[in-house]
């Protein structure tokens, strides 16, 4: 377990230049066919973005591996976030964390993702074992 | 309407699952690896509960799933027309969870479901907003809660301007 204090902060770069076999890869898992993940002609046609786009899911996940890389796997007792802008395929992610309070025993960690022009993709909170 | 459905959580899913998220961390596959055994046996990803969807019935996103029509013969319904809100126009915007109890592997979750607030917004980005939550609730076999989920969806008039 790390012992944590305010202002600790912790970053990691979780995918370099998601691709679309990383997007299918993670429907797969996840069981999450929604076709806006995958089928370019639901996506721009039906919907009209520009390309397929990752779920949200795949870039909270991802970003749940900074944390649990930092803290553990048994570590975290809340994790919640707003999916704030979409990942379209050659995203690169860095996931960052700070801690901004210690109480009880928990900490809370301000959680953010960013793509590679440092937009937000990923916004919220975690809250873990302050070790 | 709480409905319920079981969740078992099986080995394979969960390595599946941590490597869709390139995360091969020996705690979500290898039962003998000093570090599972230091936590007490294999656990799962902190995002690994949305995996119950492939054992949801009727769940929506699983566009090409075979469906059985409850009192026909055992034949595929028709494919795609999922219906389901989060098709075409609706996006995930939140999802938040609360860890109760260690997930571990060989659990069989039993997984309830029940809608919560809606509320309505105007978008910048994407015209009116209607946004809706549901929360789930993923007990183990010894019935003890392990995660709350609470999911929060958005049907947007357009698709959302980048």
């Amino acid at each position: 377990m790390v012992a944590l204090k305010v202002g600790d902060t912790h970053e990691a770069v979780v995918i370099e230049g998601v691709n679309r076999s990383h997007i299918v890869k993670y429907a797969g898992a996840s069981g999450d066919f929604n076709p806006l993940h995958h089928d370019d002609g639901v996506a721009k046609g039906l919907a009209g973005y520009p390309s397929i786009f990752a779920h949200g899911m795949f870039s909270m996940g991802l970003t749940g591996t900074m944390l649990t890389d930092w803290l553990g796997p048994v570590a975290l007792k809340k994790y919640g976030v707003r999916f704030s802008k979409q990942v379209w395929p050659g995203d690169t992610l860095t996931a960052k964390a700070e801690v901004t309070a210690v109480a009880g025993g928990l900490a809370t960690i301000k959680v953010t993702t960013v793509n590679q022009n440092g937009e937000a993709v990923v916004e919220g909170e975690a809250v873990a074992a302050a070790g | 309407m709480a409905e319920g459905y079981e969740f078992p959580v099986d080995r394979t899913q969960v390595m599946l699952f941590a490597r869709s998220l390139r995360d091969i961390r020996p705690e979500y596959s290898d039962p003998d690896h000093p570090a599972t055994k230091a936590i007490g046996g294999m656990t799962v990803p902190p995002t690994f509960v949305q995996c119950s969807a492939h054992w949801e019935p009727n769940y929506a996103l699983d566009i090409t799933r075979p469906r059985i029509l409850p009192g026909k013969d055992a034949r595929p319904q028709r494919e795609g027309g999922g219906g389901g809100g989060g098709l075409g126009r609706g996006l995930h915007a939140e999802q938040h969870y609360e860890y109760h109890h260690p997930i571990l592997v060989g659990d069989t979750l039993s997984v309830t479901m029940r809608p919560g607030e809606r509320w309505e917004k105007q978008g910048r980005r994407g015209g009116k907003l209607l946004f809706s939550e549901s929360i789930t609730e993923y007990r183990n076999q010894d019935g003890v809660l392990c995660v709350t989920a609470r999911s929060v969806g958005v049907q947007t008039e357009r698709a959302v301007e980048q």
